[in-house]
């Protein structure tokens, strides 16, 4: 735009008696040649400022006791004394089992079969088959929770649902399984399947792609069977994409989905319900415990960072690509 | 490939191809039957334990549904509410990633920086909730679309698609005298539809299926969105705001539930067609160059 002001520093640029106004006129130079870029920025700046880094900010009440009049400045600290309260409180085991139980039965259970209904799609060779199957997979993942957890409720209604009909028939039982806090692990990994399964194919079936075809010829002509040569060629394949995906599911490992487990919790399996994420939603929102609750849920944000950062580096280790 | 395919070759196709089927059946099947079940009788639905097709064709719990003033409003409140929030979205998005495209902007690596930060940490839920109290936005629909107006990934990859675009156009357009704000809005955005295009939708549907946001921030019941009333309805079955006069007429309390889920999901299902043609190729943009 105006390229006669960026041509005028130049002369004064030549002696540099004092770089800081110096710096500070080129700024100025700079600032006034892009000012319509900056305006543009200026929305999302403020944006990213109120609305991400002032949380990160208020984060500091886990250390204090805050007080809603006084605000997050003004409250007195107490150091570590929210933690120390959460340790020792027998909440604290039974939210940890929860929510590592909840995770390594998503982690142990969706995620290969995720991999496995990959490697079957990869191996459809007809085109509008696999497109048809790969449409409707996709779908669950764009309903929203209260959604799957709605069908839940109809398809294991007490007395006309048909899956509760169906099981306690085959069963030879009559379990409510909505209420029966045994059910309530079960039907959670039921619902992650259902809803994300077909989803989580994309990423596997584009690595699947990348995979060298003459490789198969190779082992073709060595005489692999089909098996043998998802074994040796697709799986080696794709595992840097496996290894990644697999630190990424690690690091949102206590990340057990607010929406869909408060969805699901009543007052009969609240026992094997609670994870961090809705423990801090009862303690903090419902009953006011600001601090307390805000400093469970740092606690929980600190051991998923360093939960990311460990299964990244045991990867490198293993002379794997890691994901940084 | 399949010069010679065995017979166990074959076999394992064929199981698969049937396998495969299954699954896809499967996973529409509870939808198959609660489309169904929104248009049975009462009665049918707790006489017939499944069925994909109604023996009595029935308009009543759509009836009963559109007749209360509770859900009619969240109805109206959450497409309002999509809408505003998705072009609100669309156009923060694009003026923050269109200068963060520009390489010799000062301060840009800096905010870039910044945003992936806030891409890994986050002030969580408590600090998020204090913060929109503070600002006075509790009850205001303001709270469901401004906390997520921008997402750090969506910005960080239309950014990244910005500065794919060939320099050339721009210096073209520079040349003839165009500004800026005129580059972005006659160059850039008309190449960048499908991008956009792909995100409006899936920005649309992140407000439409949002819950949390409501039940944190709405604690004023006739303030609900569609995903709170489902709930209520279906958790509960109490049927808040009964709007209904005739006292010997008693609604169809199941049917009710399967007709919320069916006007909750058509959007979705509606839109996915559009979606679906876009979204592979965007999560491609994005992991390539994300």
């Amino acid at each position: 735009m105006t390229t006669s002001t960026v041509d005028v520093k130049t002369p004064e640029q030549a002696p540099p008696p004092a770089p800081a106004p110096g710096r500070r006129r080129r700024f100025a130079v700079h600032f006034a040649h892009y000012k319509w870029l900056y305006l543009l920025l200026l929305p999302g700046v403020v944006y990213f400022a109120v609305f991400r880094y002032a949380p990160m900010y208020g984060v500091s009440i886990a250390f204090k006791d805050y007080v809603p009049f006084l605000g997050v400045n003004a409250s007195p600290w107490v150091g570590f004394q929210h933690f120390q309260d959460f340790f020792s409180n027998p909440d604290f085991g039974r939210l940890l089992g929860n929510t590592l139980i909840l995770a390594f039965l998503n982690l142990g259970i969706a995620f290969p079969l995720t991999i496995v209904l990959a490697l079957l799609l990869n191996e459809v060779r007809l085109s509008i088959l696999k497109r048809t199957v790969q449409t409707l997979v996709y779908i669950p993942h764009f309903l929203s929770w209260t959604i799957v957890a709605s069908l839940s409720f109809l398809l294991f209604a007490l007395d006309f649902g048909p899956l509760f009909l169906f099981i306690n028939s085959v069963l030879g039982t009559d379990i409510d399984f909505l209420s029966d806090p045994a059910w309530f692990r079960p039907l959670i990994v039921l619902q992650e399947i259902w809803k994300n399964t077909g989803w989580g194919t994309i990423i596997f079936l584009a690595a699947l792609a990348t995979v060298d075809q003459d490789q198969y010829e190779a082992a073709i002509i060595d005489g692999a069977g089909r098996f043998r040569r998802v074994w040796h060629i697709t799986l080696p394949g794709i595992r840097s994409t496996i290894i990644v995906m697999l630190i990424l599911a690690i690091g949102q490992m206590l990340n057990t989905g607010f929406e869909q487990i408060y969805l699901m919790t009543n007052a009969l399996n609240r026992d094997v319900a609670d994870v961090f994420d809705t423990y801090v939603y009862f303690v903090g929102i419902t009953q006011g415990a600001y601090s307390y609750s805000t400093a469970v849920g740092l606690f929980k944000s600190l051991v998923g960072i360093v939960l990311i950062f460990g299964t990244n580096a045991l990867a490198k280790r293993f002379n794997q690509s890691g994901l940084f | 490939m399949k010069i010679h395919n065995t017979t166990g070759g074959r076999i394992f196709d064929a199981a698969n191809y049937v396998f495969l089927v299954l699954i896809g059946v499967l996973t529409l099947l509870p939808f198959i039957y609660v489309f169904a079940g929104s248009f049975a009788t009462e009665a049918e639905i707790t006489r017939r334990a499944f069925f994909v097709w109604p023996e009595q064709f029935s308009l009543g719990s759509y009836e009963y549904i559109f007749s209360t003033q509770a859900f009619i409003r969240a109805l109206i409140t959450t497409v309002l509410v999509t809408a505003v929030g998705t072009v609100i979205q669309l156009i923060l998005t694009v003026t923050m990633a269109y200068p963060l495209a520009k390489r010799n902007l000062r301060g840009r690596q800096l905010i870039l920086s910044l945003v992936v930060f806030a891409m890994v940490f986050s002030g969580g839920m408590i600090p998020t909730f204090l913060l929109i109290k503070d600002l006075g936005l509790l009850n205001s629909y303001w709270a469901l679309i401004l906390p997520a107006a921008i997402n750090p990934f969506s910005l960080i990859i239309i950014k990244n698609f910005f500065q794919e675009l060939p320099a050339e156009l721009e210096e073209s357009a520079k040349m003839d005298g165009a500004t800026e704000i005129g580059i972005l809005w006659r160059i850039l955005l008309p190449l960048s539809k499908p991008v956009l295009a792909t995100f409006a939708l899936f920005y649309a549907v992140g407000i439409w299926n949002d819950f949390m946001s409501p039940l944190l921030y709405l604690s004023d019941n006739s303030k609900w969105t569609l995903q709170m009333y489902l709930r209520q309805v279906t958790a509960s079955s109490d049927l808040l705001g009964t709007g209904n006069v005739d006292p010997n007429y008693i609604p169809p309390e199941q049917g009710i539930k399967f007709a919320v889920i069916v006007v909750a999901t058509l959007p979705i299902l509606i839109f996915y067609p559009f979606l679906q043609k876009h979204f592979a190729k965007g999560m491609l943009i994005g992991s390539v160059k994300g």
